[in-house]
């Protein structure tokens, strides 16, 4: 069954639309908005609109001499006026809190009861009021700086100061306490949160409070926020307190920066010296071993190991070098400039490592 | 005609009993508390704050007062917001801070605040001086650290404690007294305060960065200290031998090069059989 078949100028879309050209179709459950209206409505009340438009034309349509084209002297009015005040006593004696609110009903200022979620009655418009405020939703207040200024410095208690921004998550507890006891909900609860702040990072040192202390501190700001706005009688839940940024102030930035500097500083020197160990440790054991090595093969047969190193040696040290020998006692005239240069013209020949 | 008339009459009844009735009722509601005051003089308050009073059953609602002579003034009964200017503050140790103060209000006795102030805009202004100049007075009574320690709270107490009673004058009850506020002044001792905080990270990071070096300095020392004792261990077998190995190395290493010129005499070891001498 097509539900919104309102735009079919024909007239003949649903079984509804018999009684009156007036009325448009509608889903069976009310949901669909009125499409004839310039303005969407509150669904309810639309729809109770729409009903009594329809039930006052039916009846209209039932009266004798009907259509209400040439009203009768004193009936009609008077039925007119009775399907007005009909009208205003369903339209102002219902209402309907949605899911997330809950409704406080007043009769005449004074408080009667709080509502759940789902359809209600209450006496007419002058009688009853319903203030509908939203329970569960969640609000935040942010607070950072003071108007204009881009830092929230605040003391820490080692007299240092603090930047810190962050935001307090509240919702209603007790829709009546909420209206009716406390004037300026909102300034209230930032300035009960500066006031809390403030008390707890004046508790705290600086390194706490920018470091591993920040989780602590917020849960007791929503402690402490929680305790004052019940001294008040706010009907105001302290969901949470988030520190969004606490920092050293921008002015002190860089000496702070220095010291994670410094950190990383002397973590590099502890590397470097660590490496340094490593490698003087590694040189040791190598030359220990390689001796030991040596030492054993020396132990087997002292004199002809001693000799063959002595030798082998001696070969590789003399085979790279200019030579000269000179029989004891001959005086020798030796002409350096052109060992020098002989030395430099000759091209470097390969070591030959004999072992 | 009659019939006309008789609707005018009727008219002319509704109207004087909605005239009536607009002039009889009023309604208070839960929020305000209300003085009935006949020709001016307090007669009665309506829905006054009782602090035992749940919602519901309170005097708010509609009431009825005398028409033409009484009339109704509506006084707030919530808790009100009383916000005070920001304030320089001495202390002992002659250090300035900032204090931004806030306060919380309710008004118990509408008829006084009436009488005396006369709206709650009145009563506020004066509340927000009395408490002014007692919270200077009290706080440049304490030294610069008790003004940002926790032991704030009972200064706070007694300085609620000491402007209740001047509140009272007013039909006001002060709930709560809070700093929301304390900081130092711009200019010289803000800057004091971040030369102080500088220096104060400048030396932990000098004391870091020694930290860091004299660890490494031990870390190197410790493995020379291994190496050495490695090589103890090792060369402390024969110390002879080693010394004539140490020696054949340092020989290999020393002529590498090849620049060098050795004049050899035929003594030497290394030429020993060079002459075609016995071995022995």
């Amino acid at each position: 069954m097509p539900l919104h078949s309102d735009n079919d100028s024909s007239g003949s879309g649903g079984p509804w639309s018999g009684d009156s050209q007036n009325v448009p179709p509608k889903s069976p459950w009310g949901d669909a908005p009125p499409p004839r209206r310039p303005a969407p409505r509150s669904t309810g009340r639309g729809d109770l609109d729409d009903f009594l438009k329809k039930s006052q034309e039916r009846l209209r349509g039932s009266l004798p001499g009907g259509g209400g084209a040439r009203p009768l002297a004193g009936i009609p009015w008077v039925l007119i006026a009775a399907v007005i005040l009909g009208l205003w006593l369903i339209a102002t004696a219902t209402y309907r809190v949605q899911a997330q609110e809950r409704g406080v009903v007043t009769r005449f200022g004074k408080y009667i009861e709080t509502t759940g979620p789902g359809f209600h009655f209450k006496l007419p418009a002058p009688v009853d009021t319903v203030i509908l405020k939203k329970v569960e939703q969640i609000n935040s207040v942010d607070i950072s700086g003071s108007e204009g200024a881009t830092e929230n410095l605040m003391l820490t208690g080692d007299q240092n100061i603090i930047d810190i921004a962050y935001a307090v998550r509240w919702k209603i507890r007790n829709p009546e306490l909420f209206l009716f006891e406390l004037a300026e909900p909102e300034q209230t609860i930032r300035e009960v949160a500066e006031a809390a702040m403030r008390a707890e990072v004046g508790r705290a040192t600086l390194n706490d409070a920018i470091g591993p202390q920040r989780a602590q501190i917020a849960e007791q700001v929503r402690e402490r926020m929680q305790e004052i706005l019940d001294s008040y009688r706010a009907g105001i839940d302290v969901r949470g307190v988030d520190i969004k940024q606490g920092d050293p102030p921008a002015a002190v930035k860089d000496a702070f920066n220095d010291v994670s500097a410094a950190q990383q500083d002397a973590v590099q020197a502890i590397n470097k010296s660590k490496g340094y160990a490593q490698q003087l440790l590694a040189a040791a054991q190598g030359a220990a071993g390689q001796f030991n090595a040596v030492y054993a093969q020396y132990k087997l047969a002292p004199e002809v190991t001693r000799k063959r190193i002595y030798l082998e040696t001696m070969q590789s040290v003399l085979a790279k070098v200019d030579k000269t020998i000179v029989e004891p006692g001959v005086n020798t005239y030796l002409p350096l400039p052109e060992v020098r240069r002989r030395a430099l013209a000759a091209p470097a020949p390969a070591p030959t490592q004999a072992k | 005609m009659t019939m006309t008339r008789t609707s005018i009459t009727w008219l002319i009844g509704l109207f004087a009993l909605l005239v009536l009735a607009a002039t009889t009722l009023y309604t208070v509601p839960e929020t305000k508390q209300a003085i009935v005051l006949r020709l001016g003089k307090p007669e009665r308050i309506v829905n006054a704050y009782d602090p035992k009073a749940r919602f519901g059953d309170t005097d708010a609602g509609l009431v009825a007062k005398v028409p033409f002579i009484e009339n109704v003034v509506f006084i707030d009964k919530r808790v009100l917001a009383l916000d005070m200017p920001q304030q320089t503050v001495l202390s002992t140790d002659q250090l300035r801070l900032v204090v931004d103060a806030f306060a919380r209000f309710r008004i118990v006795d509408p008829q006084r605040m009436y009488q005396t102030v006369g709206t709650e805009e009145n009563a506020k202004d004066a509340l927000s001086r009395i408490l002014a100049s007692r919270l200077r007075n009290e706080l440049g009574r304490q030294p610069f650290a008790a003004l940002l320690s926790p032991e704030r709270t009972t200064l706070m107490d007694d300085i609620q404690r000491s402007v209740n009673r001047l509140a009272a004058q007013y039909g006001a009850e002060i709930l709560d007294v809070r700093i929301k506020r304390a900081d130092l002044p711009t200019g010289a001792p803000l800057e004091s305060a971040y030369t102080r905080m500088r220096s104060a990270r400048a030396q932990q990071a000098l004391t870091i960065r020694a930290q860091g070096n004299k660890q490494a300095q031990l870390i190197q020392a410790e493995a020379e200290a291994n190496a050495a004792r490695i090589y103890a261990d090792a060369f402390g077998r024969d110390p002879q031998f080693y010394a004539f190995y140490r020696a054949m190395e340092a020989y290999r290493d020393t002529f590498k090069d090849g620049s060098t010129t050795v004049v050899l005499t035929p003594n030497n070891e290394f030429l020993r059989e060079f002459e075609g001498r016995s071995g022995k």
